[in-house]
């Protein structure tokens, strides 16, 4: 059977490359980068290279990279860290409705303790607009933190305006941008972006899971969540998973983002085209989204019956509704999209590795799905 | 000093003629549970059941804890050897238990002499190690009705046994007398519940699984198996059987009226079950339906599934309200399983107003428009079978 994977939102291949790094630094270079002797060193220098690598890549320093475990510690440590750290000049954090559950998580246990947290509405394709983000934030605002781009639906957020809005409003906020669904897709700089504090996870970027990065500012302060030995300036302790870490480097060496966005661009193109001729199907991404990400309706079909069936015929896609039983995707909710829309949902997510095939053979099993099990939803 | 565990027999002393073999089948199903812990020698007197380690490297305290599931046992508690001497009893009431004695506040000794020739009378032994223990702990007091720690002394032919307060067992009968019946398992709360509850009457279990893909995954039936691999822990052996159940639902939405869709269900998984139980000697069907629970399983909704089912259906969660079944779910350790929030065959296609009141009749009727007998033959000629062990 030939497989077709179009969740690349959830996690990507390992490139080969990176594969291979992982392995040779777990079977030759797997000394303690913080051990004196010469296997120690060699780890060392493979874990700088990938810092060099990153930090290039978004226009950074090489001190301004923290390796964590992935996205969610990343995003864990900046918005526990800032607010830890400026708790003293605010109690207000500026956020949106359509975070993933790592930011909007913390942010709900933040307001447990007594801060006041905002959650901007998107419209319904999951956009948010400059003038939202400025009349929220205010002098008692200590932090920014919003995603680049959304995972359930492709949207971007106006997150290179941000700097801007707590300029002009003369807030002391900590600005965080969580690039997780952004980074290895379009450009994440730091000129542009003007954050403090920048999160991206290697395991959407073709390397391997357990291992991400924080962007940090060398004028942002923030307090660790973690405690322990005196790695990466005692920011984020702990052993550097230096065989993640270096795989992690080789995979964004292999970044092409300008051509990869214009095979997959082409690529979403053709499913939303061929989409459009299917009775019922509704598109819920927007043109003006990421083209990696398209979320759509089928209005009659159970999002967990269609993904089953697709999965049979070794097509793996994802339901935007995140499980059965009523649980539906506080996302799509907040988004303000109808019920059987939401429990109906599918999100295709694509990677520089698909091909127009793919889109044909999703099609033709979408269509086969739609004929056998219209009414489950 | 010498440990070994003592496990009091529960119910089966009712058993009258049959008691010996129920607990021969007790002894069994303790020595399997234990026997990958190392090697022990069993033995039993006066409705107790003793264990005794046969090397020392044994790891008493996990063997121990492995006879909480096992059916057939009242109590159990672990217990030192010493000689049938006075002093000897003493001091290892001593050593054996200062630990508890010194913490606890109140205390009284219980003696049982199975040795009636020992020189001194129970209450006696009981007077004489109880003046001692106030001796050596001045701060615990003796309380007769309810104290913190019950020492027990016991007098065998050929050692003493001293132990403290007891851990209550599983109850129940024990399994393995050759009694098997069919339980139905969605993937729910209470299924798991009742089939725990049969199995503690010493019922061995057949579980049966009703499939629809692609409307449920490989993982709702893969949260079954764990389901059923805790209960499992209880009942022993269980053999799941997994019935393609896709057909059948969606002939049922094609052709009946949709309010009586969940009850001619459940008829059809009454019936493939009552087969299954045939063929594997099952003697009755277990559900995990609690009366008024759904709206299939109100009274009139539960005499429509039932009619035409030859077998006992026992319904052991028929009188509980839905916390009482949690709580037995929490401690068997299916809650935490049972939650997880995948599809199941109850789940989908579910009537937006289903019948509360339905007439059997009117079933009946709905139900001529399906080719029943064809539909169950071709379930029951595609049946999967998957041990759980």
């Amino acid at each position: 059977m030939r497989e077709v994977y179009l969740d690349n939102s959830a996690t990507t291949k390992v490139s080969e490359k990176a594969a291979k790094k992982a392995t040779e630094m777990m079977e030759k270079i797997f000394g303690n980068p913080s051990s004196l002797h010469q296997k120690g060193f060699e780890a060392q220098k493979e874990v700088e290279k990938a810092k060099e690598i990153i930090a290039k890549e978004i226009g950074a320093d090489t001190d301004e990279i923290y390796f964590t475990s992935g996205g969610t510690e990343a995003n864990n440590l900046a918005i526990l860290g800032a607010v830890n750290a400026m708790r003293r000049k605010g109690n207000k954090i500026v956020t949106s409705a359509i975070e993933h559950s790592s930011v909007y998580e913390t942010c709900r246990y933040l307001e447990s303790t007594g801060i006041q947290v905002v959650y901007l509405k998107s419209d319904i394709t999951g956009r948010i607009s400059k003038n939202q983000i400025l009349s929220a934030i205010d002098e008692k605002t200590i932090l920014v933190t919003m995603m680049m781009v959304n995972n359930e639906i492709g949207s971007i957020l106006p997150v290179d305006q941000i700097r801007n809005c707590i300029e002009q409003k003369k807030s002391p906020a900590i600005f965080h941008v969580d690039a997780v669904q952004a980074f290895g897709k379009i450009p994440v700089k730091v000129s542009k972006l003007k954050a403090d504090l920048i999160s991206a996870s290697a395991h959407k970027v073709h390397a391997p899971k357990g291992c991400g990065f924080l962007y940090k500012s060398k004028n942002t302060r923030i307090a660790p969540i973690f405690f322990g030995g005196e790695q990466q300036g005692k920011v984020r302790p702990g052993t550097e998973a230096a065989s993640l870490i270096a795989a992690f480097g080789e995979a964004v060496s292999e970044f092409n983002l300008s051509e990869n966005y214009g095979k997959v661009s082409n690529l979403r193109d053709y499913l939303m085209e061929e989409l459009g001729k299917i009775e019922g199907v509704t598109i819920n991404s927007s043109r003006d989204g990421i083209p990696y990400v398209v979320n759509f309706s089928t209005g009659k079909v159970k999002a967990e019956t269609m993904l089953n069936f697709l999965s049979s015929k070794g097509i793996y896609v994802s339901g935007g509704s995140a499980c059965a039983k009523g649980k539906k995707s506080r996302v799509l909710k907040n988004i303000g999209l109808l019920d059987e829309k939401i429990t109906s949902s599918i999100r295709v997510s694509f990677s520089k590795y698909n091909s127009k095939q793919d889109i044909d053979d999703l099609i033709k099993y979408l269509k086969e799905g739609l004929s056998s099990f219209s009414g489950s939803n | 000093m010498k440990e070994i565990i003592l496990v009091k027999i529960g119910e089966i002393v009712l058993k009258g003629l049959n008691r010996r073999n129920f607990e021969i089948q007790l002894i069994k199903n303790i020595k399997k549970k234990i026997s990958k812990l190392g090697s022990f020698s069993l033995s039993i007197s006066q409705s107790t059941i003793t264990i005794m380690p046969e090397n020392d490297n044994i790891d008493l305290d996990e063997a121990t804890e492995s006879l909480s599931t096992i059916f057939g046992i009242a109590n159990y508690s672990k217990a030192a050897i010493c000689k049938k001497e006075l002093d000897d009893i003493k001091n290892t009431t001593h050593q054996y238990l200062k630990d508890t004695l010194s913490t606890v506040k109140t205390f009284k000794v219980e003696t049982k002499r199975a040795d009636k020739k020992f020189a001194l009378k129970s209450p006696e032994i009981s007077k004489e190690v109880g003046s001692y223990i106030s001796e050596k702990f001045p701060n615990l007091s003796v309380n007769v009705n309810n104290p913190d720690i019950v020492v027990n002394i016991e007098i065998r032919d050929n050692h003493a046994f001293v132990r403290g307060n007891s851990t209550s067992g599983a109850g129940g009968v024990p399994i393995g007398m050759g009694i098997k019946a069919v339980s139905l398992i969605s993937g729910g709360i209470d299924s798991p519940v009742a089939s725990y509850m049969m199995a503690k009457r010493g019922v061995e279990l057949i579980a049966v699984h009703f499939a629809s893909p692609p409307y449920t995954s490989i993982r709702a039936k893969e949260k079954v198996e764990r389901l059923v691999k805790k209960v499992s822990q209880y009942s022993g052996k269980v053999t799941l059987v997994i019935v393609p159940f896709t057909n059948i639902q969606e002939q049922i939405r094609e052709n009946c009226r949709e309010e009586y869709f969940t009850i001619i269900m459940r008829r059809f998984m009454m019936k493939i079950s009552e087969s299954i139980a045939q063929r594997y000697g099952g003697l009755a069907l277990i559900t995990g339906e609690s009366l008024g629970q759904v709206a299939s399983q109100t009274l009139e909704a539960i005499f429509c599934t039932n009619a035409g089912i030859n077998l006992p259906i026992f319904r052991p969660l028929i009188g509980m309200d839905k916390e009482e079944i949690i709580s037995i779910a929490r401690k068997i350790d299916t809650f935490k399983i049972s939650i997880e929030p995948y599809e199941d065959c109850c789940t989908i296609f579910t009537p937006k107003h289903p019948k509360t009141k339905p007439h059997l009749e009117d079933i009946l009727a709905e139900e001529q428009k399906l080719e029943a007998d064809a539909l169950i033959g071709s379930a029951l000629d595609n049946l999967e079978e998957i041990i759980v062990d």
